[in-house]
């Protein structure tokens, strides 16, 4: 070789392993590439999408919730603004301790617990992350002042303006517009709550909840562009929020106030004021009642046990569509249709009452001892003997099937739901041999087969009877308007903010029974003369009343040692009743002595008979 | 073997200057100028909203460093590599005093300590360990050149790295450490150790891997700080808990992949200017690249350091002596392994380790090295010119 060892030739191993270096590079770019090209070529709009999720945020804005107003345009429901303490997550301590302090020092400001706090802000991140949790709601000025003061001790501690539920009149109407609450879990998935989103307050009782799709509204959103640590950085675009619609039901506020009123508090009860042609609701009441407004924010524990205490006689009870209750003597009346149609009895066939009934050893007396002679249907209502009627049930348990009562019960609105727009209505119970038997299979009932004596009981109302006093109201609208058995509604329409209509909310269809015109008329005058005539069983209370009412007590006997259950519906005005109202009072004794004065109060404020809807008349008499 | 080069720093006294710059590799610097362009553009489009009232802080810092850096690289050109052989034992003790001072006087910089404050300006030792390491590693492996097979020079090569290696780990800076063994590894492997000695390092190699991560975590002993552990791992599954580690690298593939084939442009890279993406400066500056110019933009990048890794591959081959071929090759190791690490690191196929992107990653340590470490390159490229021109005078003079 001439080439001499300053400049020697690479040796082989060297350009070997070089060569290896150089391979192991190529082999790297290639993976890079290839990995490169899989995630911007191929998947590139998968991390476009990604990188938008990432940087965009909905801000809820909320949707006030529309107003409910009365026939006459009067609010019933309506919302407030109040002020919110919330916290955006973005901004707050990562730390625990940190995190605790600002709790606590929230927990001193706000007056709930620290740990309380915690809890619920994790709880609505969890469900919805990134958006602003509420701490509380409702906060009062002086506070939302101190905490923006010291703003610096509150870090990620907003306050915005949100608006919360109203309900101007308390107690009054309560059952009927029922109550907000937040949207649960299982509600979300609800066809009847479409749209509502996570932490939405929604309708959770009464035409709330009945109407919550009108009611509700849409919240808007605010898009806004975030950066890392979730700071706004722009705003991208907005969507308004639209208010609720306002709901118009056919209530008459007045008729709703002296109701509630005139039932009073301390006592349970209710009371219903119906339409007779339309089954529009006037008014729709029950009491023990209770404040909605404690619904529209969260719920205090101590109040939320009140409310569920059996010594406070459950107060969110609608016993107007709730109480099953047995309704003495006002179940004449389908007996008496009952009879008549089933032609046991004509409507001027004089029957003997002597006072008592002997059914096989035993003695089914008239309340009170009374003898009423001979007398006809009308007679029959207006004094409200008892033995007339028990006839009638015996004679009715003997012929055909024996179901004669029980069907015609049935056909008036016994037994099953009235359809009113109002949720949690309960069906009652027509007793029958055939109910008795099951019970009996089943073991709660007493054991006792079916006995004369059953359908006699319930030819008074007496009895395992179960029945509300809508239903009833149902049942003498029915004979009143000439045999059509409305359903109950208390939407009339839905209107924007304006009142302007937007949709009728027409009347539902109703079923059709045929009764004999003279039926109804004789059923009516008995009525009447119950509510006029000398000896009716509330001739007292209506005397000198402007308006002719046709109406009929009830004292319903409860037994083991519980007060009697007073009872009143009325029909008004005579011969061509445009309403019926029924009242009843679980406790009130006789039906002349609080129901129909009840009833009295109510029919005052319905035709408005200046100065009588606060005087309280009260009957004598003592009938069932 | 190599004889001793005759005229040992002579290159840089002979001829004009544009002679000196004829012998510059010209590929090599423009692959480098080429890579500090796109630092300097990236570093404005994307930290402009990072320093409210600077937008160009970062790069006003970065375009100093690479001024300096340009310098030291045209300075160290002219230089003759194998004089640096004769200081090397001074060179590699100053390494680890620097090193160890970081432990002394070291400011803390986010929970490691990396730095040693000079004045204004703010050094990282173990950046500098670098090319200190493969200059003393480079010289040894040299003086022990004829005794290669031995078990003793492998173990004593390993030993002379892995000290600084665990010094920087310790810092904790894991990035700089796994940079230093690899510059280890690929020394030995171009020297010629013995394969079976490099299987065994290997087999080591692995068994501590799985120790430091798996074995050790499970009994309750520290080997790495958890959060290295967390980054480590956090590849294999990506999360999106901004509080874990592997929330960064999600947020990096996302920024990635949304820059698709021609990017999303510096206005519209959201992931970046809403700081979606952290470390987007430094560690992570190369998913942003993907972010604003897409694939294209990635692949110019990616094309800018294989030109780089080729000329340094042939200015290996092309050394005049072992000694400048082994520096040679320790700075391709360097930063082979650095940008495939980096690179691997913002695509979700390696582990997160800290390491920048040589010359594009913001950092004054790091580009004043790197160009250091061309500036050898150079300076060796220059001598073997020298060394060829020599000859073929002898040649046409014979």
């Amino acid at each position: 070789m001439y080439l001499d060892t300053r400049r020697p030739a690479i040796t082989p191993q060297l350009a070997f392993r070089v060569a290896v270096l150089g391979g192991l590079a190529f082999l790297m770019f290639s993976v890079i590439f290839f990995r490169l090209w899989f995630l911007q070529v191929l998947s590139g709009d998968r991390y476009v999408a990604e990188a938008n999720d990432n940087r965009v945020r909905d801000i809820k804005v909320q949707a006030p919730r529309g107003q409910i107003v009365d026939r006459q345009g009067r609010t019933l429901v309506d919302n407030r603004t109040a002020l919110a303490v919330k916290l955006t997550p973005a901004e707050v301590p990562k730390a625990r301790a940190a995190q605790d302090d600002l709790y606590r020092r929230l927990a001193g400001v706000l007056g709930r617990s620290a740990s309380k706090i915690r809890e619920d802000v994790n709880e609505q991140l969890a469900a919805v992350p990134f958006s602003s949790a509420t701490v509380k709601q409702d906060v009062k000025l002086p506070v939302v002042g101190y905490l923006l003061e010291h703003a610096d001790n509150f870090p990620g501690v907003t306050v915005e303006r949100v608006f919360l539920r109203r309900y101007p009149h308390d107690e009054v109407g309560a059952h009927l517009f029922g109550t907000v609450g937040e949207v649960t879990k299982e509600q979300l998935d609800e066809s009847a709550y479409r749209g509502a989103e996570m932490g939405d307050r929604v309708g959770q009782s009464g035409v709330e909840a009945t109407y919550d799709r009108y009611l509700r509204g849409r919240n808007g959103a605010t898009r806004v562009q975030v950066d890392a640590m979730g700071s706004l950085t722009g705003a991208l675009s907005t969507k308004q929020p639209r208010a609720g619609r306002q709901l118009r039901l056919s209530v008459d506020l007045k008729v709703q106030e002296t109701g509630q009123e005139a039932l009073g508090t301390g006592r349970r009860g209710a009371f219903v004021v119906m339409d007779v042609k339309t089954g529009e609701i006037r008014g729709l009441g029950s009491t023990p009642s209770f404040d909605p407004n404690m619904f529209a924010k969260q719920i205090t524990q101590s109040d939320y046990k009140r409310l569920n205490d059996p010594g406070n006689g459950y107060p969110l009870t609608n016993r107007a569509i709730q109480g099953l209750y047995p309704t003495g003597s006002t179940f004449k009346l389908i007996t008496a249709v009952a009879g008549l149609e089933g032609r046991l009895i004509t409507p001027s066939e004089p029957v003997s009452d002597p006072g008592s009934l002997n059914v096989g050893g035993t003695v089914f007396k008239n309340a009170g001892g009374a003898v009423n002679g001979v007398i006809a249907l009308p007679q029959a209502l207006s004094v409200s003997s008892d033995v007339y009627f028990y006839k009638l049930g015996l004679e009715a348990n003997g012929e055909g099937d024996g179901l004669l009562i029980q069907r015609w019960a049935r056909r008036l609105g016994f037994g099953r739901k009235t359809g009113i727009d109002l949720p949690g209505e309960l069906p009652g119970l027509v007793p029958s041999p055939k109910w008795r038997a099951k019970v009996n299979r089943q073991g709660i009932g007493d054991g006792r087969p079916w006995s004369a004596g059953d359908n006699i009981n319930l030819s008074v109302g007496q009895g395992d009877l179960q029945a509300n006093p809508l239903q009833m109201a149902v049942a003498y609208a029915s004979v009143a308007n000439g045999g059509r058995v409305v359903i109950p509604h208390l939407a009339e329409r839905i209107e924007d903010a304006d009142g302007r209509v937007l949709q009728e909310l027409p009347a539902p269809a109703r079923r059709r029974l045929r009764i004999k015109p003279e039926y109804r008329s004789a059923i009516l005058s008995g009525l009447r003369s119950a509510a006029s005539a000398p000896g009716g069983t509330s001739a007292d209370v209506f005397k000198g009343f402007p308006i002719p009412v046709a109406g009929k007590t009830g004292t319903a006997e409860k037994g083991m040692g519980r007060p009697d259950q007073s009872w009143y519906i009325a029909l008004a005005p005579y011969p061509n009743p445009r309403y019926v109202v029924a009242v009843t009072d679980e406790a009130g004794g006789f039906g002349a002595e609080t129901a129909a004065p009840v009833a009295r109060r109510i029919l005052a404020a319905l035709f408005d008979v200046r100065g009588q809807e606060n005087k309280v008349v009260k009957g004598d008499s003592r009938t069932f | 073997m190599y004889a001793s080069p005759v005229q040992e720093g002579s290159v840089g006294r002979r001829g004009p200057a544009w002679a000196q710059l004829a012998r510059l590799d010209v590929p090599l610097v423009a692959a480098t100028v080429g890579l500090v362009a796109v630092s300097v553009y990236t570093l404005t489009m994307a930290t402009q909203d990072d320093i409210p009232g600077s937008p160009l802080y970062y790069v006003i810092r970065q375009v100093i460093s690479a001024v300096f850096g340009m310098a030291i690289m045209l300075a160290v050109a002219r230089l003759d590599v194998s004089r640096l052989r004769e200081h090397s034992r001074a060179l590699y003790a100053g390494m680890i005093v620097s090193i160890v001072l970081v432990f002394v006087i070291g400011a803390a910089a986010r929970g490691s300590k990396r730095w040693i404050e000079l004045g204004v300006i703010k050094f990282q030792p173990s950046e500098l360990g670098k090319v200190l390491l493969i200059i003393a590693l480079s010289a040894f492996v040299v003086d022990r050149a004829r005794r290669l097979g031995d078990r003793e020079t492998t173990s004593r090569i390993v030993l002379l790295a892995l000290v600084p290696a665990m010094l920087v780990i310790v810092q904790p800076d894991l990035g700089s450490g796994l940079v230093y063994l690899a510059i280890a590894a690929v020394t030995m492997f171009l020297a010629g150790t013995k394969w079976n000695h490099l299987a065994g390092l290997g087999g080591i190699a692995t068994v501590a891997v799985v120790v430091v991560l798996v074995a050790a975590p499970a009994v309750g002993v520290e080997v790495l700080k958890p959060y290295q552990v967390d980054r480590l791992t956090a590849f294999v599954n990506p999360t999106d808990d901004p509080q874990k580690q592997g929330y960064q690298l999600k947020q990096s593939i996302t920024a990635i992949g949304s820059g698709q084939k021609l990017g999303r442009g510096p206005e519209g890279a959201t992931q970046t200017r809403l700081d979606f993406l952290p470390e987007h400066h430094t560690d992570f500056i190369f998913a942003v690249i993907g972010e604003q110019f897409g694939f294209l933009g990635a692949a110019v990048v990616l094309s800018l350091y294989a030109l780089l890794l080729w000329r340094a591959m042939r200015i290996l081959t092309s050394a005049k002596n072992l000694y400048g071929a082994l520096v040679a090759g320790g700075i391709t190791a360097m930063l082979m392994f650095q940008v495939f690490v980096n690179v691997g690191m913002t695509i979700g196929i390696l582990p997160i380790t800290g390491v920048p992107l040589p010359l594009v990653s913001y950092g004054g340590s790091s580009v004043l090295v790197t160009f250091l470490a061309i500036g050898l390159l150079l300076s060796i490229h220059a001598h073997a010119r020298a060394a060829e021109l020599a000859k073929a005078r002898e040649l046409a003079a014979a």
